[in-house]
Parts: structure tokens; sequence; C-alpha cells
């Protein structure tokens, strides 16, 4: 009956939710658009770089010569000639790191994982990977060369460069796998332990195959990041214009050397081939990170 | 900072049957079943398998391998470095001199280096740290969720692209348009030491400055990476306390995430000075080698470690020539060595990032 005769817009409590402040809005947009701005100008480079390497070297690369010829014999103001020397030594020196860096990393993050725990050497271990990942690609180079060709007295040669590209890929290889044998649950372990199967055969039958998806992901990924290396190949493998087999005698091309000899050559003919072994190189590395997303798409685990 | 939010993984330890009793006793409501199911007639000896014992000892001595290994890194470097820093005719840590031409006469110093290598980094850090920074912050908190996993597969990109790449790009396509930047800096701030007139050509572009901008590109997906992960780990439970409290979405991130990820964002940053420290192509294709010594302008040329040693590598012939440069790469290797265990050690200390 009675009805409150006073201001009727009035609340009973004060509200909620009040208006934000003006000072606390501009705070707010700005912030909004610091971050964005952030990221744009991150983007800036990445499509700069991208967009040149596309438009000097695109025109070289459709030239099917580029892909089935060396520079043998070539002058350096000649036009012509291909980089197939160089595209072949990539590709072997990377293959043969991997071949190398693969059950080396896969071991320790085997160790890691299953057997080290929280023992001392598993601690150490882990702190060795991460400096290990940060060592700069031309110290690796260093050592290799102080070993390889100071001490054992071997000469320049592919598969030096190879032995480098190990020290930076194992570190990847097994932060990726580690990552990955911790997800595999405890449960398939268990079952295959109450099924009476040794430790061992677990990890190679269970817990390897679970992960497998994931750790080919990173073993690629860690193949595209060793292929565009240049210090190592500066150190200790020579430059040559054709094409050798041959991983442990005489002077291999690679795209990145083949990059660092042309880059002084002022001619059309080094502007096509620097920009072209460019643009192949980062093809190359694309390619490699297109099949570890296919591989991780294809390959992973049904959950259903 | 004892969170119950962060679930902590369980403590592994080497046998199956120390922890994955354990784990599994949750699930077990019957009598817990040995994880062993070989009922050992002898406990306090069971039988190892062959198979076990190979396999196990292959993968600690993988483990053995790496630690080795680095050690091995270090002191194969400290040998090789010894007999030339003898025959070093001036002092090695503050000479400013470098000429390993003639071995029976080295002169060779690390100063200049090092006041290159630190200058080109420090400039890449302060550039790269608040775009890592706010870069990460968009990925996590800002970006479009749906965007968000493409806009991190961009930034990744970055650091996929081979350095030497960016070494050219920063040489021929870069530096260039540096030029009036860089001029309008030297007219008008010419008086500050940083920004004075450098002792190569400023025209193209092959100074400090440029090196310091490619490098700043080139580190930028690493602080972002670890940077990301670590606020992705935000509880989800301050985050909403504070969006209770009615903050907005910078209070959020100021109150909550930033707090919680400070530790790693330095951690981070760490680790991509440790890059920038050893980045070695871009930098010896990017910056000219100057006649007169460092003069702490950003427009000088001149030599960061790495870029010394790879622009001589291919003359590597005498073995004293070589030391020096082994040297060098030994006082490279320590400092990466010192800044990379700095980061790993601000994050060891935060559990909660685990």
């Amino acid at each position: 009956m009675s009805t409150n005769l006073a201001d009727p817009t009035r609340l009973a409590t004060p509200p909620t939710f009040q208006s934000v402040s003006v000072s606390r809005r501009i705070k707010n947009g700005l912030a909004t658009g610091l971050v964005w701005g952030a990221f744009l100008v991150a983007v800036i480079p990445l499509v700069w770089v991208l967009y040149t390497v596309l438009e000097r070297g695109f025109p070289v690369i459709l030239d099917g010569d580029w892909w089935q010829k060396s520079l043998s014999g070539l002058l350096a103001r000649q036009e012509g000639g291909g980089a197939y020397h160089a595209i072949y030594g990539t590709l072997v020196q990377g293959l043969v790191c991997a071949v190398i860096s693969v059950p080396i990393g896969i071991m320790i993050a085997i160790y890691l994982v299953e057997y080290g725990g929280r023992s001392k050497l598993a601690k150490s271990t882990t702190f060795m990977v991460d400096i290990l990942t940060g060592v700069p690609s031309i110290v690796a180079a260093l050592f290799i060369y102080t070993v390889w060709i100071t001490y054992a007295g071997l000469g320049r040669s592919a598969f030096a460069v190879s032995l480098a590209l190990v020290l930076l890929m194992v570190p990847v290889v097994v932060r990726t796998t580690e990552e990955m044998l911790k997800i595999v649950p405890d449960e398939l372990r268990e079952a295959s332990y109450a099924l009476g199967i040794p430790k061992w055969k677990t990890i190679v039958k269970i817990v390897i195959p679970t992960a497998l998806s994931g750790i080919l992901t990173g073993i690629m990924l860690a193949l595209a990041r060793v292929m565009g290396e240049t210090a190592p190949v500066l150190v200790l493998a020579a430059y040559a214009p054709y094409i050798n087999y041959n991983l442990f005698d005489g002077p291999m091309a690679s795209l990145p050397l083949m990059m660092v000899n042309e880059r002084n050559n002022p001619t059309q003919a080094g502007y096509e081939r620097l920009w072209g072994a460019a643009i192949t190189l980062v093809l190359i590395i694309t390619l490699f990170n297109l099949l570890a997303t296919v591989i991780s798409r294809t390959l992973a685990p049904k959950t259903k | 900072m004892n969170d119950p939010v962060v679930a902590r993984r369980p403590a592994r330890s080497g046998e199956p049957g120390a922890e994955r009793g354990v784990a599994a006793a949750p699930h077990a409501s019957e009598a817990p079943i040995p994880p062993t199911p070989e009922a050992p007639e002898t406990p306090k000896a069971p039988h190892v398998r062959p198979g076990d014992r190979i396999f196990r000892g292959l993968a600690t001595g993988s483990g053995v391998f790496i630690v080795a290994l680095i050690g091995a890194i270090g002191l194969f470097l400290i040998v090789q470095a010894i007999p030339s820093l003898g025959l070093d005719n001036v002092n090695f840590l503050t000479s400013r001199e470098w000429n390993t031409s003639n071995p029976e006469d080295l002169r060779f110093g690390i100063l200049d280096l090092l006041l290159v290598t630190v200058v080109v980094s420090i400039l890449a850090l302060l550039i790269a740290m608040p775009i890592a920074l706010g870069i990460a912050l968009f990925l996590t908190q800002y970006a479009p969720r749906k965007l968000a996993r493409p806009f991190a597969y961009v930034i990744d990109l970055l650091a996929a692209v081979p350095s030497i790449v960016f070494g050219l790009w920063g040489l021929f396509v870069l530096g260039p348009e540096l030029y009036p930047v860089s001029q309008w800096l030297v007219d008008n701030l010419g008086w500050f030491p940083l920004f004075a007139k450098g002792n190569v050509n400023l025209q193209l572009g092959a100074t400090v400055f440029t090196a310091g901008i490619v490098v700043a590109v080139m580190i930028l997906p690493i602080i972002t990476a670890v940077s990301r992960e670590v606020f992705e780990r935000t509880p989800t439970m301050h985050v909403e306390g504070a969006i209770a409290l009615g903050a907005t979405k910078w209070e959020v991130v100021r109150t909550t995430v930033l707090p919680f990820g400070k530790a790693g964002y330095v951690s981070a940053s760490m680790l991509g000075l440790g890059r920038a420290l050893g980045e070695t192509i871009a930098v010896m294709i990017i910056l000219s080698t100057a006649t007169s010594a460092f003069g702490w302008s950003l427009f000088d040329g001149g030599a960061t470690f790495a870029s010394k040693i790879a622009l001589a590598a291919p003359e590597f012939n005498d073995p004293r020539s070589a030391g020096a440069y082994i040297a060098a790469g030994l006082v490279l290797f320590v400092l990466t060595f010192v800044v990379n265990a700095i980061a790993r050690s601000i994050v060891a200390g935060h559990k909660e990032y685990e």
C-alpha cells in the first residue's frame, strides 16, 4: 500500500557496477593500443625480409638449370649455372647431422624422463642441455675445429660441419622429446608393467610410439634450424663451386656458404646467385617446417 | 609464493616401483597392485633383465656424454688458447690491437671486440625487450582467442629465417633505408657520444646501429616465446579475482600477469641477451671493419667476438694465429655461459613456473 514518495529513481544500495573513470579507461585503451602496436611492429621486418627475398630471388629459381647445375667453370660475372652443388651440400650435411644427433638426443631425453628422476646427474644433464642450447654456433664450430683439425689432424670437410651441427641440434631434440615423453600418461606404462613387460621394452614399444609424432615434429624443426646455420660451414668447410659428393674430403658448397661467397660479387650474376641461394634456403627451411606440421597432424595419437 | 592453484608434478624417482605405485593409488580402490609383476623370491635383489641393464646404461651414458661434452668444449678451447696467450705481445684483456697476421709477433687484445659486442647486444636488447613484452601480452591476453595461435606462429616464423638472410637484408636493404634516421641523429644529437659521427661511411649503414636493430629482430622470437609461456601460467584465480574487483583489462595485466611473470620475463630477456652476444653471421655481414678503434658511437663499425672469428675463420692455417681467435671464442663461451646460467637460475627459483 505504502509507496515511497521520495525520489523514485534512488536505489536502495549504491550500484554494484559503476562506470569506469576516464583516466582508467584511457590507460586501458593506451595499453591495448601499445600491445597491438608491438605485434604489428614485429610483423614489419618479417614481411619486409620475406618480400625482399621473394622479389629478388624468385625469378632466379624459375630457371630449371638452377636446380640441376653447379657453378663449375663459370666466372664470377658469367650468368647461368645453378645451385645444385650447394643444395646437395646443405641437405647432406643436415641429414648426416640428424642421423647422429637424433639417437643421442632421444636417449638423453629417455634418461631424463624415465631413469634420471631427481638424481644429481639428471639435474646437471638438464642444466648442460640448457647451456648447450645457448652455445653460439661459432663456439661450437671452434670446438670442432680444435678437435677435428688441430688434434685429429684431419682436413676441413663436410663431415666436420655435420659434427658441429650435432652440437646445435642435440639440445633441441632433447627438449622436444622430453616434453613429449612427459605427457605420455603413466597409465600406459603401468599397464605395460602389469603385463610383465620389462621397462626398456615398455619405453621402446609403448612410450616412444605414443610420443612419436611430437618427437618427429621436433626433429624436423631442429633440422630446419641447423640447415640455416652459417658459422660452422664458414669455419669447417671450404667453398667449392662444383659438385663434391665426398663428405670426408675436399671442399663442399652449401647454400649459406654460397651466399657468403657471392655477397662480394658486384656483378648481376653475383646478385642473382646471392638472392637465388637465399630464397632456396628459405624454401628448404619452410618445407621442413611444413613437414613438421603435417607429421604432427597426421601421426598424432588418436584421442578417441 | 606457494600457490595452491599450480599443480605440482608428482615427484619422480628412478625405478618404476617407487613412484608408479603412488601415482596409481587413487585409481586402485582395491588392493594396490605391485608394479613389478614378477614376484621376486628374494626381494632384496630383484632380477634385472639384461635388456634393461643395457638400455639403462645407454640412456645414462647419453646423459653423462652431454655433461662431458660441455666440459670438453671448455677444456679444448682453453688448451688451444693458452699457447697463443703466452705468445701474445700485448695485454689480452686491455689491448685494442688485433694483429695475428704474423705468428711470430702476435698482438691481440679483446677490449675493442668486447665493447662492440656489448654495445650491439645491449642496443638489441633495449629495442627487443619492450616489443617482446608487448607481443607476449598481446598473444596471451589481448589477441582474439581464435587468432592467438596463428599470430604466435607468425612470430615464430621470425626464428625460422636463417641469420644469414637477416644479415643480407640488413646490409643491402635496411642499412641504406636507415640513412636518413642516422644522419638526423648525428646532426642533431651528435654532441652525445653514442650518436657522434662514427668511423665508417654512414651512407652504407654498415654500423653498430643497423647491426643492433637486426639482432633485435632476431632475438624477438626467443624472448617472446619464453615470456609467453610464463604469462600463460598466470593462475586463473588471480585473473578472475582481479576481474571480480572490477579491474579493466590493463589492470588485470598489471596486477596479476606482470607480477606473476616478471621473473620469467627477465629470464627470457637474459636468454635473448645470450643469443645476441653470440650472433655471428648477421653481424659479420652487416658490420664493416673499421681502421680506427671503437669510439662508443652507434655509427662506428668494428667487429664483435663472433664476427671477428667468422671473418678470419677461412684463413686459419697457423695454429698460433688460430689460437688467438680461439681465445676470443673462449671469452665468448664464458660470457654466454654466465648469461645463460643466470637466466636459468632465475627461473629455477620459481617453482610456480613448472
